[in-house]
């Protein structure tokens, strides 16, 4: 088993928070993991993306360009990453900031509006990171439900309302992935 | 018999090194004696910096470490942290600490780094032959200013013990000669006071004594006694420019 | 213990106190700034010590300092900054002081890029400062791997009282991997007594000095230090083969991020049935020369191929390891692109080929 997943989005979506819950729970699960960033000025506000790596076997290359899957929450990291998704793989949209369709018919793609998700539970757009990771673990075998919502809830465990709420977020991300996934 | 007079117990026996009428022996006994008066002998570590007293390891009898050239100020910051129980010291000279160091001096002294630093400003270049030093005179000849310091092209003297002193962190410093015995024994009460300060672990601590170099200002002894005093002392005031007590 | 998923440059961090180090002196450079943010935190809980220097140049010193001491204590930097430290490294082996130094690499000449690099190979084992001197140097590959040798850093630089060097390109100070600290066990240091300026209580005085004015005695400490390095040689190499087992007719060399690569390359080429192995130097320096010198004289070796991601740096360390007795080829990529699978393939699949005309 070897996923490679990049997720990609704007500088302080919390793209890279999401890679990192990823990979927690993808190490909890007993799996051989590494999460690359991309640092640099790009850090800045610009396009930000990280590579989550789970493998059954030591991670040999920590650099990935043809990933199996990339979620892509913004247009420049749909511009950016939508060829670079491997044939067969998996393309995950935030449909709440953009309206596209990849011709590509190599690759599934799955629409999910993730802002939309955090506007209607928590009345922001700012977790929507959490109902992306949601939504991963929805539309893919990456991982069991059960081991994401442990990861979540250890790192909201201070702050309960917090927690009650993204839990929430997390759950219709995963139940539209499920949906999305049949859909697509 | 009664003795009068002897080595300080910090001091090897080594023989001295240093050209007739410099003040470097002075200084160096003068902070092994304060060493023997505290009673720190076995809890004191020097730093030697470069220059023409990175011997002076080999004539005090205590812990030393040789620093590069204008670091000692950095050297005593790691080991004063880790061995606060120390008494550290460094020993620099005017090349050493107003030149190539005064990035370490400056920033040790904004730290409040709690050691201290006994600073000899001599207004030349020793150890490499007579070159000008940040605090060569105005118009003082040197190998490197033949024609005398030209202030338009090398800038003026820095004043090292004013720079200090503007610092916010709480410091001693205070500036002495070592050109007549009165201004000897002023010398060795500032030290004793900034040693003082150290073992009380109250602030850093900072010494600057005015000090002669006859072979390089080509001078006798006692002319450069007199040289100090009419050209140094107008421009680099004695006194104590900042006390742990000041506001 | 289990294992945490940790940034590289926060487990140098952590292994540092696992090791018993808590003294760590720095000034901030990207890519691992993060290592003074973590110990900034964490030694003021273990009542460590941490300054923020004014520069590398002063970090550097200050680590001699607290090293003459008679204490555990490192820094870290990137590249620019560990040009800065040179003075100290030639001081610190001149010296005889233990401690460690990494240096997580980046792009350069100057002031370069802030991206992974492998272009300060030639400074790490070649010696930045002045004099006849060398630090042992490391390369881990792993996050795990990099806690592992920071563990092992001190007590190897205090059993040869010299610096120890690791390397690492700025990737694997930034990604975060697994890690369990209880890999490797810390061990105690050695007693100081004979050297440190602890304070000359009920015994002879301690100097911690380079200077030697006798030039008879200069000669005879170099060749103190020579000895040194020898058994540095004898007694330190460490490398890692893969897929070395069944007679590789092509041998791979290449280290750090840069290896890992080569073994996804590998994989991808064995499962089409091409026998190409890798020997990664762990030890830097020493090199592992005797060992690819005895790659070198296998009939069944055809050629050696180097990555690296500079222009060549250890590759001269290969030629003349192998005598260049069979061709050594060469790929990089540098300025901060740190190669990708796909192109390691092709190339190792060209120079596969290349052995079997």
């Amino acid at each position: 088993m070897l996923n490679e997943v990049t997720l990609a989005g704007f500088g302080g979506q919390g793209i890279m928070t999401t890679g990192k819950f990823l990979a927690e729970a993808a190490l909890e699960q007993g799996h051989e993991v590494a999460w690359v960033p991309s640092y640099g000025p790009e850090m800045r506000g610009g396009t930000a993306y990280c590579t989550v790596v789970i493998s059954d076997r030591p991670v040999g290359s920590p650099i990935v360009n043809t990933p199996n899957i990339i979620v892509a929450m913004n247009l420049p990291s749909y511009e950016k990453f939508e060829n670079a998704v491997k044939p067969g793989g998996l393309l995950l949209i935030n449909s709440s900031l953009m309206d596209v369709r990849s011709e590509r018919t190599d690759i599934t793609q799955v629409h999910i509006p993730c802002n939309q998700i955090s506007i209607d539970l928590s009345g922001s757009g700012r977790s929507a990171n959490i109902s992306v990771l949601g939504a991963l673990i929805g539309c893919t075998n990456l991982l069991p439900w059960e081991s994401i919502e442990r990861v979540v809830t250890e790192k909201f465990a201070k702050k309960p309302k917090v927690l009650e709420m993204n839990l929430k977020i997390l759950r219709r991300g995963y139940d539209l992935g499920v949906e999305g996934l049949k859909g697509s | 018999m009664k003795t009068i007079f002897t080595r300080p117990d910090s001091m090897t026996e080594k023989v001295t090194h240093y050209c007739p009428g410099c003040t470097h022996g002075v200084a160096h006994r003068m902070v092994a004696e304060i060493i023997d008066e505290f009673g720190i002998k076995d809890r004191t570590l020097g730093f030697a910096p470069v220059g023409c007293s990175v011997l002076i390891y080999e004539y005090m009898d205590t812990d030393y470490q040789q620093a590069a050239h204008g670091r000692a100020p950095a050297c005593a910051t790691g080991a004063k942290r880790v061995r606060p129980e120390l008494i550290v010291y460094t020993y620099q000279g005017d090349g050493d600490l107003a030149s190539i160091g005064t990035a370490e001096i400056i920033h040790a002294a904004n730290r409040g780094e709690k050691f201290t630093v006994v600073f000899i400003n001599n207004a030349i270049y020793g150890m490499t032959g007579g070159q000008m030093a940040p605090t060569t005179m105005p118009g003082q000849r040197t190998t490197t200013s033949p024609m005398g310091r030209d202030v338009l092209s090398a800038g003026h003297p820095i004043r090292m013990s004013e720079m200090l002193s503007t610092l916010r962190t709480p410091a001693y410093v205070v500036r002495a000669s070592l050109h007549t015995p009165y201004n000897i024994i002023q010398s060795k009460k500032a030290l004793r006071q900034a040693f003082q300060y150290q073992m009380d672990n109250r602030c850093f601590s900072f010494v600057e004594l005015l000090s002669t170099c006859p072979t390089n200002w080509g001078i006798t002894p006692v002319g450069s006694n007199k040289w100090l005093e009419e050209n140094m002392l107008p421009y680099y005031p004695l006194g104590v420019f900042k006390t742990p007590d000041d506001e | 213990m289990a294992k945490l998923l940790m940034k590289g440059a926060e487990a140098i961090g952590e292994a540092a106190i696992r090791a018993g180090c808590t003294a760590y002196f720095a000034y901030p450079i990207t890519p691992q700034s993060e290592v003074a943010e973590y110990l900034s935190k964490r030694l003021a809980e273990v009542g460590g010590t941490f300054v923020q220097a004014e520069s590398e140049v002063a970090a550097a010193q200050m680590v001699y300092g607290a090293a003459g001491a008679g204490v555990r204590v490192f820094t870290t930097s990137s590249s620019p900054g560990v040009s800065l430290m040179a003075e100290t490294m030639s001081y610190m082996a001149g010296s005889e002081l233990p401690a460690v130094f990494v240096n997580i690499m980046r792009a350069g000449p100057g002031l370069g890029g802030i991206l992974p690099c492998q272009s300060d190979y030639n400074q790490a084992t070649r010696g930045a400062g002045h004099g006849d001197y060398s630090f042992m140097i490391i390369a881990p590959s792993t996050v795990q791997e990099l806690a592992d040798w920071m563990i092992r850093a001190f007590p190897l630089s205090e059993k040869y009282r010299n610096p120890v060097m690791i390397v690492g390109d700025g990737l694997i100070a930034q990604m975060m991997e697994p890690v369990d600290f209880d890999a490797v066990k810390a061990e105690e240091m050695p007693d100081v007594e004979g050297w440190a300026t602890t304070g000359a209580k009920n015994r002879p005085r301690n100097l911690i000095n380079s200077l030697f004015l006798d030039p008879l005695k200069l000669e005879e400490f170099n060749h103190h230090l020579k000895e040194k390095y020898e058994r540095m040689a004898r007694e330190e190499v460490r490398y890692e083969n893969y897929m070395m087992d069944d007679e590789p007719e092509l041998v791979c060399v290449a280290y750090g991020t840069t290896a890992r690569i080569v073994k996804t390359a590998i994989d991808v080429l064995r499962a089409e049935g091409l026998k190409i192995g890798l020997i990664r130097p762990i030890t830097l320096l020493p090199f592992p020369k005797d060992i690819l010198r005895a790659e070198s004289e296998k009939p069944h070796v055809k050629g050696f191929a180097v990555v690296e991601m500079s222009n060549g740096q250890m590759l001269d360390d290969v030629k003349w390891a192998t005598l260049e007795r069979k061709p050594v080829s060469f790929f990089s990529r540098n300025g901060g692109i740190v190669p990708n699978p796909e192109e390691t393939v092709e190339f190792l699949r060209k120079e596969y080929e290349r052995t079997q005309k």
